[in-house]
């Protein structure tokens, strides 16, 4: 880009300052790079990405290994955190429950996001009965807490870590559905989406190439502040026994387990508690650093 | 008014026949064998037939549904598949409970939220600024059952302040507030993140508009500006935004309730859930689907007095 500007400086042979030419993308990221907040998020994020990669070089100790003579111990030289009623580890725990605090966020954001879109924009677009009913129903499941939602369908499909990636993945879905819905309904009408129509490309290729691109930041913001509640649902589901099974370290086990020893042992549950708030606080950041660059009415 | 009040409720009854359709469909059809489920995996096939004839899961699923909705229109949730007794015997019980720790985190999160919102609108870009973002930020980010046990931890099992379990009895009005105090703040605090949050934002949009710099320009003191002409106006967005919030908060409220291990609508759900008991999880999905509607049809009438533009139409 730098270099097209430049050329064209020397063609016409003058040294006025010429337009910086940059594209909606670099605008976007110098935007997002001068929002200090969204910036420590996003240094959050690559370091708990790091974490969870890292989790058996970071560790002192296997998470699963247990030791009955070192049960309840306060923190030392040796376990960092103490151990919790098994004599597990608790640093190490928290290090590799990470791995599926970030699994779950990310993976059952990005089912709910595929399944909530692709819903939410096709209801738009063609309209009709089934629009009708769908969004009658995405309404219904809206106007339920999350939680709520999510231990209905944990209720009705049993434990497990697929099936808590697919429960929440459905509590998210109705929500990108909504975003997605509204703007497909006047973007339909435009005058670009019309001429793609007359040329005669398909319908798909219409809503992939015209309509998408269109609602995508409003979709990528969402994705990100979900991503922060599916962590917090995630470890709401475990806390009330209803997450992926023992003996598989979550934050949100930890912290159940821990809370009958919390007056004599509170970093049981409260450490792990700080990793969790870390982790939501982090997407939390960048998605509300992102909907101030992508979304120009918020300010 | 009354007119008003009746034609909501009214309106309120095809959306419910929808939720209780959608939660029938859900509870009854996905989990499969429901006589397998609460039975276990050693019941005789004699044992699990006889259960499937007296709960009438044998009946094609539109008889099970006519009766269903037959039963809810004249009050009846439904029997325990554990107890056989009917659902509403345990939920009357713990209702009240649950009611009482909303309306009072509700309470708080308006009178700490409405008022920390305000003023770091009106400190925008101030230290004081900061801190309120990144204090409800964090509060967003802080689910309910963390915020508990940091209460009982520093209140109850260092100070010794508070109970950390348990609920009041309501015949004992003293001990039923004490027992009522950490579970609220504990959900009032979660509350409270997201009032101050969209405080701010609603009174930024207005302090914006053209007749606040017109009320300045007049030399009105800031003071009045703020509540006479800002706060008016922003009330109507966060009236309805409340009722979102509240909503969000009923979610809360079964974490809360786990935590403090406090009787309550939430804590019975858990229960039932993980003794399969999906008739007592059905009942209570629809007590919760009444309760939001009840919850937004106040909202809808809170916003028509606060909001003149609005007629009971």
């Amino acid at each position: 880009m730098g270099s097209t500007a430049a050329a064209a400086a020397e063609l016409s042979g003058t040294n006025l300052p010429q337009p910086r030419l940059i594209s909606q993308r670099q605008r976007a990221w110098r935007a997002f790079k001068s929002n200090k907040s969204a910036l420590v998020g996003l240094i959050l994020i690559v370091v708990i990405i790091l974490v969870a990669i890292l989790a058996p070089l970071l560790a002192t100790h296997d998470p699963l290994s247990q030791s009955t003579i070192n049960r309840l111990q306060n923190p030392s030289a040796d376990h960092w955190l103490g151990t919790d009623s098994y004599g597990r580890d608790v640093y190490s725990r928290i290090l590799y429950g990470t791995r599926v605090a970030l699994m779950v966020g990310v993976l059952s954001v990005a089912l709910g996001a595929v399944i909530g879109t692709v819903l939410g924009v096709v209801a738009g677009y063609t309209g009709g009965i089934v629009d009708t009913i769908l969004m009658r129903i995405v309404d219904i499941m809206l106007s339920f807490p999350d939680l709520i939602t999510g231990l209905l369908v944990m209720a009705v499909l049993g434990s497990g870590l697929g099936k808590l990636i697919l429960a929440i993945g459905l509590t998210v879905a109705p929500r990108f559905a909504r975003i997605a819905y509204g703007p497909v309904l006047g973007l339909k009408e435009k005058e670009f989406v019309e001429a793609a129509r007359a040329i005669g490309q398909n319908t798909r290729v219409i809503l992939s190439r015209h309509i998408l691109p269109n609602i995508a930041g409003e979709l990528i913001v969402l994705a990100s502040l979900w991503t922060a509640s599916a962590i917090r649902l995630e470890a709401s589901l475990s806390f009330i026994g209803l997450g992926v099974p023992p003996p598989t370290p979550t934050w949100g086990q930890m912290i159940r387990d821990g809370t009958v020893y919390l007056a004599n042992l509170p970093l049981l549950s409260l450490a792990p508690g700080i990793a969790l708030l870390i982790a939501v606080f982090a997407f939390n950041l960048v998605g509300d650093g992102l909907r101030d660059v992508l979304d120009p009415r918020s300010n | 008014m009354l007119r008003h009040i009746i034609r909501r409720l009214l309106l309120a009854i095809p959306t419910l026949i929808a939720v209780v359709t959608i939660i029938f469909l859900v509870v009854r059809v996905i989990p499969g064998d429901v006589a397998r489920a609460v039975l276990g995996d050693y019941a005789s096939e004699d044992t699990i037939q006889r259960f499937r004839e007296d709960l009438g899961l044998n009946d094609p699923l539109w008889v099970q549904y006519k009766d269903y909705m037959f039963g809810l229109a004249r009050g009846d949730l439904g029997d325990s598949l554990i107890t056989r007794k009917p659902a509403w015997d345990q939920i009357r019980y713990v209702l009240p409970h649950t009611l009482e720790l909303t309306a009072a985190a509700v309470l708080i999160a308006l009178l700490l939220g409405i008022p920390t919102g305000i003023v770091t609108a009106m400190k925008r870009n101030t230290w004081a600024d900061y801190l309120g973002r990144v204090l409800s930020l964090a509060g967003l980010s802080a689910p309910a059952f963390y915020v508990g046990l940091l209460l009982i931890y520093f209140l109850s099992a260092k100070a010794g302040l508070f109970p950390a379990i348990n609920a009041g009895n309501f015949s004992d009005p003293i001990d039923n507030l004490h027992h009522l105090v950490l579970p609220a703040i504990t959900l009032g605090l979660v509350e409270t993140a997201y009032v101050a949050r969209m405080t701010r934002s609603v009174m930024l949009n207005v302090l914006s508009d053209d007749y606040i710099r017109t009320a300045r320009a007049k030399g009105i003191t800031e003071r009045k500006v703020m509540i006479h002409h800002a706060f008016r106006a922003a009330m109507v967005p966060i009236v309805s935004l409340v009722g979102i919030f509240t909503i969000g908060l009923i979610g809360s409220s079964v974490l809360t309730e786990e935590v403090f291990a406090r009787p309550g609508l939430g804590r019975l759900l858990i229960g039932v859930t993980k003794q399969y008991d999906y008739n007592m999880i059905q009942a209570i999905m629809v007590v919760y689907a009444f309760i939001i509607v009840i919850v937004n049809i106040i909202v809808d009438l809170i916003y028509t007095m606060v909001d003149p533009r609005v007629r009971y139409s």
